[in-house]
């Protein structure tokens, strides 16, 4: 989509994002009232959502969702689509239009599979639907893939927030994490495809903050192979935590510890006591240097499995936890938190860089079929 | 034969307040200001090097060295510098000798580049008020670590090689016992240690005395080996080979026997007077493969305890070279600008060998980037760092530390005459003559360049700071934060900026 993403986009925003631990299937009014509070947060120019567990009939199947400007650009994609995929069902994804956003790109949804059979090697077969996504968003103009991840799907806009939910009819799907974004750009491409959340595979992310170490992140990534085609602090986040999950295993909270390294007097005071961790801190800031994401952010990801809520190390952005029952809550603010849940367990403010973490009680097998398919013979 | 050299300097001496103490006289080891036969000071201004020291020491302010640009009939070509050149080698049929960098007005890319600040859309960080942090580690890094969860807990089962920590991303350059005095290697060591960082003792080896300081030591091992043995080695935080030095690519070393006196005997392992020649390439060097086995000895010699680095001059085909050199497994790669100093070496060779370090930096880290083998070794930049705002330059282009030679001389005294060579250093710094030596006081040397990197570091903080950074590395090969003012397209093109004005993409 050359010539439509050649700013990079510097924005303050609002987010929120909601997950039912036990994995109970909740509708999208919530998280629309959730960031209608946080209406102020953003300008009207971007807004959008991500939610997991809206496609279960589906499952096995990567859903991509797709802009387009154009029929032709429909066409030269579903070309390239053929070649790589096995394409199970394609529809317009269900749209209102309203006086907020009255007209739009053609928005389509597919379920597909990828042709070639990748056996046990569930890497290979994610690199392979990640290369696909990349080719497509940077081979054919007007069109983008802004998701690409299974039984989960991002849906996003100009727009307020609140609109953009509602343009989607948010309500008629069922998802056990939501999370949203409303955005404040401070230049505006106007550009449908630069709306939060950003997705590769099943990783998607909201985000606030201008990450100053994106020269260096990008150029990073780059290293491993990343194509950092929409300039956006964001694609760099999504494809940090794709490296340092997938691809480097790291835990989950060691990679937030890359991407919000503890300064080096605490690491010092903790090797000093003795505490393992100080080592891996060590190690981690020695070797993930180029991950750090360095200057104000608070970001919420989510992902088949769980959410996660992380600040920056110095903590410049906004961002509340709160619990109660099997539900997580995080967001910019806590009123978007007691709009939808009055009653709480707890609500705290986490630390600067501390990550807040839900996980799924019963968290879904990852990998390719027949990976997910050998590992039950095994066992 | 007669000379026909043109004196270059004019000494004024204002009779109102010279009071004839003879201050300059003492002072000068070039001869240039005398008594005469009434015991009345006067000068000779073809002496005079323009040194300052007897501007700096004369009580009564009664000196003033003017320059006396010779007036040649004007032309473009035959300039003073170039006639004078012909005469001297008229006379004397030898090759021209210089020290210190290259001098010539070759672009300063450092002063096309324009660093970025923080307005509104993220704070700027105040470093007197928030951690800023400019801890750098030196040394090979693996692609990734791997972690292992044991009872809920990460266990790191990743070794990383073996890395010397630095406490600001600055370095005092190789400078051999030999070329400078002891005095000046001891402060260099001492303030080393203070600041937390390195200091590297040239080819010249270590003196007994110096062990003191073998933990911020990086010794070198040159083509002449001199002073290389197996305590020097065991003693030091890492090892680095010379293969060469910006001011003097493609050419080996040479240390006037007159310099050579018992102590640098000794140290060096050579006999006393004999002139220290080291040769062109190393002799067991003639390809690539051969560079890593030096390497691997080097590293079996210590049993990997320690990083190795390898110091070239940047010449046109650096980053392939640079990329040869982290796959023979150096663990540190020290790039050397053509601007970088030199005790001694010919002329036409310091001004005309070699690439300007802004460029050579650039090309190296993309070329190591784009090979995604940056991780493997880490990037010094050396070559005439004039200042804290070339450094933090150097690092967003991709250099993790830089080296600094003649700023920590001149930060001992150094007016940066050029004369290194002839032993006469005035300022005790590139002299093995006892009376001049001791000029230099090893205790004052080594706070001011305490305080010198001191200053820096924290400019360089505050630099950051007013980029929303607080921490180094994420400055490091962010190029996002440099924008050019007046470079063409090729030269933006290798340095991997763009125009000032251009916004943040």
């Amino acid at each position: 989509m050359e010539g439509q993403i050649h700013r990079r986009n510097i924005s303050g925003c609002g987010l929120a994002g909601m997950m039912s631990e036990d994995g109970r299937l909740m509708g999208g009014e919530a998280i629309i009232r959730s960031m209608e509070v946080l209406h102020d947060r953003s300008n009207g120019l971007g807004g959008g959502f991500a939610a997991y567990g809206i496609y279960p009939h589906k499952a096995d199947y990567y859903a991509l969702h797709i802009m387009y400007d154009d029929v032709k650009a429909k066409e030269e994609t579903d070309v390239l689509l053929d070649e790589r995929f096995e394409i199970d069902s394609e529809e317009i994804i269900p749209t209102k239009k309203s006086e907020a956003i009255p007209k739009g790109p053609l928005l389509w949804r597919y379920f597909v599979k990828p042709k070639v059979d990748f056996e046990d090697c569930g890497l290979c077969e994610e690199d392979y639907v990640i290369e696909a996504v990349m080719t497509v968003n940077s081979m054919v103009s007007g069109a983008f893939i802004f998701s690409s991840g299974k039984n989960m799907g991002a849906f996003k806009a100009v727009g307020y927030p609140e609109d953009v939910g509602k343009f989607y009819r948010l309500d008629e799907y069922e998802g056990y994490t939501w999370i949203g974004h409303g955005r404040f750009p401070t230049n505006t491409p106007g550009w449908w495809g630069g709306a939060h959340p950003f997705t590769i595979l099943d990783w998607a992310i909201v985000h606030n903050g201008e990450i100053s170490s994106y020269g260096i992140n990008k150029r990073y990534l780059e290293m491993f192979g990343y194509k950092c085609t929409m300039l956006t602090d964001t694609e760099v986040v999504a494809y940090m935590f794709d490296l340092m999950l997938r691809r480097h295993n790291l835990p989950l909270e060691v990679a937030c510890k890359a991407l919000a390294a503890p300064f080096w007097t605490d690491i010092d005071r903790m090797k000093a006591k003795g505490n393992a961790k100080g080592d891996i801190y060590e190690a981690l800031r020695m070797v993930y240097g180029g991950a750090l994401l360095n200057g104000p952010f608070a970001i919420i990801l989510g992902h088949t499995n769980g959410m996660v809520g992380l600040s920056d190390r110095v903590k410049l952005r906004p961002l509340t936890a709160a619990r109660k029952d099997d539900m997580l809550y995080i967001a910019s603010e806590e009123a978007a938190i007691r709009e939808i849940s009055p009653e709480l367990d707890i609500v705290w403010n986490p630390k600067a860089g501390e990550p807040v973490v839900g996980e799924l009680k019963n968290p879904v097998k990852k990998g390719s079929n027949k990976a997910r398919e050998l590992e039950e013979t095994v066992a | 034969m007669k000379t026909y050299q043109l004196p270059e300097v004019r000494i004024e001496r204002d009779k109102d307040r010279c009071i004839n103490c003879g201050v300059c006289v003492r002072q000068c080891a070039f001869n240039a200001h005398k008594f005469d036969e009434d015991g009345e000071v006067y000068s000779e201004d073809e002496k005079c090097v323009a040194c300052q020291r007897c501007v700096s020491l004369c009580p009564t302010n009664a000196l003033y060295i003017k320059d006396n640009a010779p007036f040649v009939k004007d032309n473009a070509n035959w300039t003073a510098e170039t006639q004078k050149y012909i005469w001297k080698q008229a006379e004397t049929g030898g090759v021209l000798l210089t020290g210190m960098g290259n001098p010539k007005p070759y672009p300063i890319y450092w002063d096309h580049l324009v660093l970025n600040a923080s307005q509104v859309t993220n704070p700027s960080i105040d470093p007197l008020r928030e951690p800023m942090e400019l801890r750098t580690y030196l040394g090979s890094k693996p692609d990734h670590i791997e972690i292992e969860m044991v009872n809920g807990e990460p266990v790191l089962r990743t070794k990383i090689a073996p890395q010397i920590m630095l406490k600001t991303p600055i370095l005092f350059s190789a400078m051999s016992y030999g070329a400078i005095s002891y005095n000046a290697c001891e402060a260099l060591g001492r303030a080393a240690t203070e600041l937390g960082t390195f200091w590297n003792t040239g080819e010249g080896g270590l003196h007994r005395n110096l062990y003191k300081y073998a933990p911020n030591t990086i010794v070198q091992v040159a083509s002449g080996r001199f002073g290389v043995h197996s305590e020097y080695l065991d003693a030091a935080a890492a090892i680095e080979i010379k293969i060469g030095q910006g001011a003097k690519p493609g050419i080996g070393g040479h240390l006037p026997g007159e310099k050579v006196g018992p102590a640098v005997s000794e140290t060096r392992m050579i006999p006393v007077g004999s002139d220290a020649l080291s040769p062109a390439p190393h002799h067991d060097i003639y390809s690539i493969e051969d560079l890593s086995q030096l390497i691997f000895s080097l590293k079996e010699a210590t049993e990997y305890t320690k990083p190795i680095s390898v110091k070239i001059s940047a010449v046109h085909n650096v980053a392939a070279i640079a990329s040869g050199i982290a796959r023979a497994g150096a663990d540190i790669i020290a790039i050397d600008g053509f601007r970088g100093g030199t005790g001694a070496a010919p002329t036409m060779i310091r001004d005309n060998v070699g690439i300007p370090i802004e460029l050579a930096i650039a090309a190296v880290d993309a070329r190591l980037r784009e090979e995604g083998i940056r991780n493997r070794a880490s990037i010094i930049a050396a070559g005439g760092f004039r200042n804290s705002g070339d450094v933090i330059k150097a690092i967003a282009l991709g250099a993790d530390a830089v080296y600094l030679g003649t700023a920590a001389l001149v930060a001992m005294g150094c007016h940066v005459c050029q004369k290194c060579y002839t032993g006469k250093c005035n300022w005790g710094i590139a002299t093995q003559n006892p009376y001049l030596e001791k000029r230099l006081n090893p205790d004052i040397a080594a706070e001011r360049l305490y305080n010198l990197v001191r200053g820096w570091s924290h400019e360089i903080s505050e630099m950051l700071g007013g980029m929303g950074i607080n921490a180094i590395e994420s400055l490091r090969g962010n190029r996002l934060h440099l924008r050019a003012v007046g470079l063409s397209r090729e030269e933006m093109d290798v340095l991997g900026v763009q125009v000032a004005g251009s916004p943040m993409a």
